[in-house]
């Protein structure tokens, strides 16, 4: 649904490329992880999808049509994301906050429509943001703002979601219930695209890892092919093994310590 | 009764209320009556002309240059993401003292002028900080356009000294009155003027007010949820500038409205911009309206500066916020 062919983004008066010719598929119907230490591009990657980075080269395909020939409204009804930070200037009520990810759907005096309302529910639901809809967004922990800003882009709806880091400040069973839900929604037909630091869940939830390497792809395909410890070392540059578990059933990497 | 429908019973009556007593106080006082029947035309000839050629323009331009400029305040600080802006504080002001201070020291006669002289400082400031925040590399967040605004205001400040340095006294004491704001001339004619440019560029900023909710999440989401980024920033911070510049080409340097009334209508519970917008202009409108009243009537016969007496209640004001925000 989405593909990147060859793309090269540059950040102003850089000399070398933060994305320096990257081509990867965000499929229908599969979680797509990107992976890759600090730096290597990631976050970069989601900046040229929303065009606030011009690429150098290459292009972005959506549903094979260049992005830049598509209207950005259009794009954020068929695509969510979920960008690393944002910290609204003035606080809002959680409610009123999640139905902004509706305005892609308005027109500038239609208020409202069951629609709508119906979409924010649902979002509401599915990211089990309830207990939260009361209160405003400056009263909310680092863990419960990641999951209305989760809800609000359910509510954007679309055939694609993209999360930067969506796990960041959750505790573990709430980032277990992300992943499973985030995996649920590539199981009901979406292109679903999750930046991540958190190789083992990727492991175990994603279809498909991509791992980015100084701004290159060190490695892309299925998990088994992509969770090896030949490939993780290198990129990382740190000793480390992949396991096997059989209860989990995913390879897991452990990295080890260096003084011994 | 939420909050909300509180605000918009409540704020329509406050301005209905100092409006009339705008009218019913000064020099002469009239009593409400009068000034009911005054406004149709009936009672004393004199009556009706204090009411209607004097008091109730001078009412009108008040309110229309408080709703105007805080309309641009909370549109600015939404767009540009800060709650310390206002249109003042993004060169507007600078521009439109430098070019009224030129014109006056310049020897410029006629009340006509001096007017065009602020409006086309104003501008002139205003596009200088667009033009420095397009060649500092976009938007960047609205802090360069916030940092061009204040530094373009430094100098024309600058100008301001250099030039009232070198005058003669009667005139340094004309530019001043100038620079302190006032509605004292007010007339139908800059009445009218002033009400379609603020009801158009008004317009313009509720039409845009979705994506001042937006842009106040911050650049990356607004783009996520469909908007251009740069383009949208840019138009609404045009509009409120000109919006400002306006007012200061018909009532001199209003202070502290663009930048207190936002706040207020926010902890009101005005949350939205589309209502934001339209509920800051009520709020201006009524505290500039008072302020007039109080400019006027606190030490008769003489008259207090307009925009001083906006600024010592907004500076108190200001600085309670600030402690809040640090």
């Amino acid at each position: 649904m989405i593909r990147f062919e060859d793309i090269v983004v540059r950040h102003p008066g850089a000399s070398t490329p933060a994305v320096a010719g990257v081509s990867f598929e965000v499929r229908r119907g599969a979680f797509t992880a990107l992976a890759g230490p600090n730096g290597s591009g990631k976050s970069s990657i989601v900046a040229a999808l929303l065009r606030r980075r011009a690429l150098d080269r290459g292009r972005i395909l959506l549903n094979d049509v260049d992005l830049a020939d598509v209207e950005r409204r259009d794009f954020a009804r068929l695509v969510s994301v979920i960008t690393q930070r944002e910290d609204p200037a003035f606080a809002l009520p959680v409610r009123e906050y999640i139905a902004l990810g509706r305005y892609p759907h308005r027109s500038v005096w239609r208020s409202a429509a069951i629609a709508d309302s119906n979409a924010i529910d649902e979002a509401v639901a599915l990211a089990e943001v309830e207990p939260l809809i009361d209160r405003a967004t400056d009263q909310l922990s680092g863990g419960e703002w990641q999951r209305v800003r989760l809800a609000r882009a359910l509510a954007q709806g679309g055939e694609g979601i993209v999360l930067d880091e969506p796990s960041t400040f959750l505790d573990m069973s709430h980032e277990m219930a992300a992943f499973e839900l985030l995996s649920r929604l590539a199981r009901t037909g979406r292109a679903v695209l999750v930046v991540t630091h958190q190789l083992n869940l990727a492991a175990r939830f994603a279809d498909a890892m991509v791992i980015l390497h100084k701004g290159k792809v060190a490695a892309t395909g299925p998990i088994a092919d992509v969770m090896r410890g030949s490939v993780l070392e290198p990129v990382y540059e740190w000793p480390l093994v992949v396991t096997h578990d059989p209860a989990i059933g995913a390879p897991a990497v452990f990295p080890l310590r260096r003084g011994r | 009764m939420s909050a909300r429908s509180r605000f918009w019973l409540f704020a329509p009556l406050a301005l209905a209320l100092v409006a009339t007593a705008a009218i019913m106080y000064g020099p002469v006082s009239i009593p409400a009556g009068d000034v009911w029947s005054a406004l149709a035309g009936h009672g004393e000839s004199s009556t009706v002309t204090i009411v209607r050629s004097l008091r109730l323009p001078r009412t009108v331009l008040a309110a229309l240059v408080g709703a105007a400029l805080a309309m641009a305040g909370s549109a600015l600080q939404g767009s540009l993401r800060n709650p310390l802006a206002e249109p003042y504080l993004l060169g507007v002001s600078g521009g439109a003292a430098t070019g009224a201070v030129i014109a006056v020291v310049a020897g410029v006669r006629g009340a006509a002028f001096i007017p065009l002289a602020a409006f086309a400082g104003a501008l002139l400031a205003v596009f200088v900080v667009l033009i420095l925040g397009r060649a500092a590399g976009g938007r960047s967040d609205g802090r360069v356009l916030l940092m061009g605004g204040v530094v373009v205001g430094a100098f024309a400040n600058a100008a301001i000294m250099v030039t009232l340095a070198t005058a003669p006294a009667n005139e340094i004491r004309g530019a001043l009155w100038w620079m302190m704001g006032s509605v004292s001339d007010a007339d139908w004619r800059q009445v009218a003027w002033l009400a379609v440019y603020a009801g158009v560029a008004g317009a313009a900023l509720v039409y845009a007010a979705r994506d001042i909710d937006l842009l106040a999440l911050g650049d990356d989401s607004a783009a996520a949820l469909g908007l251009n980024v740069d383009r949208a920033g840019a138009r609404i911070f045009l509009i409120a500038s000109l919006l400002a510049a306006a007012t200061v080409a018909a009532a001199g340097l209003v202070g502290f409205v663009g930048l207190v009334v936002p706040h207020l209508v926010r902890a009101l519970g005005l949350r939205h911009h589309r209502e934001g917008v339209l509920g800051s202009a009520l709020v201006g409108a009524v505290l500039v309206i008072t302020a007039d009243l109080a400019a006027r009537t606190l030490r008769a016969p003489a008259e207090l500066p307009l925009g001083a007496v906006t600024a010592l209640i907004g500076v108190p004001f200001f600085l309670s916020r600030l402690r809040r925000l640090a």
